[in-house]
């Protein structure tokens, strides 16, 4: 599949709800009957994804948060995948 | 010692409330128990918005919503926005009936976040003939409704032998609702199916043909519709992590308020279950005997005591290992290291002769509604479950 595009705005599926669950200690993903639960940067990117902000303002975003650099291939690669299981859709 | 042992037991994930035992519809394949015309006194909408909150400050997150049918409580919508407050993703697992305009608008607003529509069978005669009631076209414009209030599109279809050949019909009229999901899940054999279960399981080749259709129409469908395909574990050499292990993540309370690690679980004997009506959640939980019993591997018997693979199946299902072999601790009989795992071979052989068996007149197809719950009540219990294989 094509990687996906820095100036695209994505945001979570349809269905899909992300929280903080203090129990897990954890962001979850919630969907219909069922649950993901997520690692840290899972949860730092999939927190961003609110469809105003740009794939490359996430990256610029968490780049600043967390005092790193050359995270974009990485970001784009999470999205990638969370685009094809559908936790991500870009709006049209 | 088990982590389990150590540690304590993980949040209940999963919640799961059976609001109530009236059904307008009489599957034969539903997994309730077959006593339930037991229950006269249910759970009141405070009862139900207390175990909601005690649940979800354990860490419960999903909740699933189901019966019985729930639309048959009028407070469906007082329990609903009360979860949605507390955090929880709310599942509404519904036959449809009841499902009208006002009611999906004040659900929606309540913030309800999914609906599980099950269909009986694509054809009209066969999916009223197997509910005992006349309801095929009103769960099309259920679907129809479902659409327009933008929730996903999620249908379950329970399969047997009586409506598993109809798996193409099934799909094209999935894809013509324009469904998004779809779950084809063979009957589990607990409750009423369990009764019935001569007269539902399916053949092999009947259900090797289900799979072949079911492909095909992936194949041609693509990505726009997800179709699942659950195969009736009596098929499989290996058990299924049943609720992952009973204890682990799963929490069901039924209409009367019993809580239990799964929700066919009341049946295992020499297990008392609290009520929530008398206990905390918490309690019942981490504490209550009915829900430790069958936590870690304490109580595995040969061959799953020693097995390596105890930890991936956790020996499987309690509720199939009673039904089958009389003893809950039993390995699950679908494994093949099982010793009674030719009482699933059997029966799994028998209904794949050639000549099957014609439907036999004297046990017919017990339809699941009060008047036969009591009836099966008043029947002598049989000396030992295993007699009825």
């Amino acid at each position: 599949m094509t990687a996906i595009s820095p100036d695209v705005r994505p945001t979570l599926g349809r269905g899909f709800r992300l929280q903080w669950e203090p129990a897990q200690q954890a962001h979850v993903l919630l969907y219909p009957e069922g649950m993901v639960k997520l690692n840290g940067s899972a949860g730092e990117i999939l927190k961003r994804c609110d469809g105003a902000r740009t794939v490359g303002e996430i990256v610029n975003d968490l780049e600043s948060a967390f005092s790193a650099t050359g995270l974009a291939k990485d970001v784009t690669a999470f999205m990638n995948v969370a685009l094809e299981k559908r936790w991500l859709e870009i709006p049209e | 010692m088990s982590e389990v042992a150590r540690t304590g037991p993980g949040p209940p994930l999963w919640l799961l409330c059976e609001l109530t035992y009236t059904c307008p519809l009489h599957c034969v394949f539903c997994y309730n128990p077959t006593d339930f015309a037991r229950t006269e006194q249910e759970l009141s909408t405070e009862d139900w918005l207390r175990v909601l909150r005690q649940g979800r400050e354990l860490g419960a997150v999903q909740l699933g919503l189901s019966g019985g049918e729930p639309l048959s409580r009028d407070d469906l919508e007082i329990i609903v926005g009360e979860a949605h407050k507390l955090g929880y993703y709310t599942n509404l697992i519904t036959s449809g009936i009841g499902l009208t305009e006002p009611r999906i608008k004040a659900l929606k607003e309540a913030g309800l976040d999914h609906i599980q529509l099950s269909f009986q069978d694509s054809t009209r005669e066969v999916n009223d003939f197997l509910s005992s009631t006349r309801t095929f076209e009103l769960k099309s414009k259920v679907a129809a409704l479902i659409k327009r209030y933008e929730y996903p599109m999620v249908l379950n279809v329970v399969l047997h032998r009586l409506n598993i050949d109809h798996v193409q019909q099934i799909l094209e009229m999935a894809e013509s609702m324009q469904a998004e999901y779809v779950e084809l899940a063979n009957t589990q054999y607990y409750g009423w199916a369990w009764h019935n279960r001569e007269r539902l399981l399916p053949s092999r080749e009947q259900l090797q043909r289900a799979e072949e259709t079911t492909q095909r129409f992936r194949d041609r469908a693509g990505q726009k519709m997800r179709i699942f395909f659950v195969v009736p574990d009596y098929f499989e050499r290996r058990p299924k992590p049943c609720m992952n292990g009973l204890g682990s993540v799963f929490l069901t309370v039924t209409p009367d308020g019993t809580a239990l690690p799964c929700h066919a679980a009341r049946m295992l004997p020499g297990l008392t279950f609290p009520n929530v009506k008398d206990a905390a959640i918490e309690w019942i939980w981490r504490d209550s005997p009915g829900f430790n019993h069958f936590r870690g591997d304490a109580w595995m018997k040969e061959p799953c005591r020693s097995c390596p693979e105890k930890t991936k199946d956790f020996g499987g299902c309690r509720c199939q290992a009673y039904l089958m072999t009389g003893d809950p601790a039993n390995t699950d009989p679908v494994c093949d290291l099982s010793p009674h795992h030719h009482l699933v071979t059997e029966m799994v052989a028998k209904a794949s002769a050639p000549q099957a068996p014609p439907a036999p007149v004297e046990k017919p197809l017990l339809f699941r509604d009060r008047k036969n719950s009591r009836a099966l009540l008043e029947l002598p219990t049989p000396s030992a479950p295993h007699s009825q294989c």
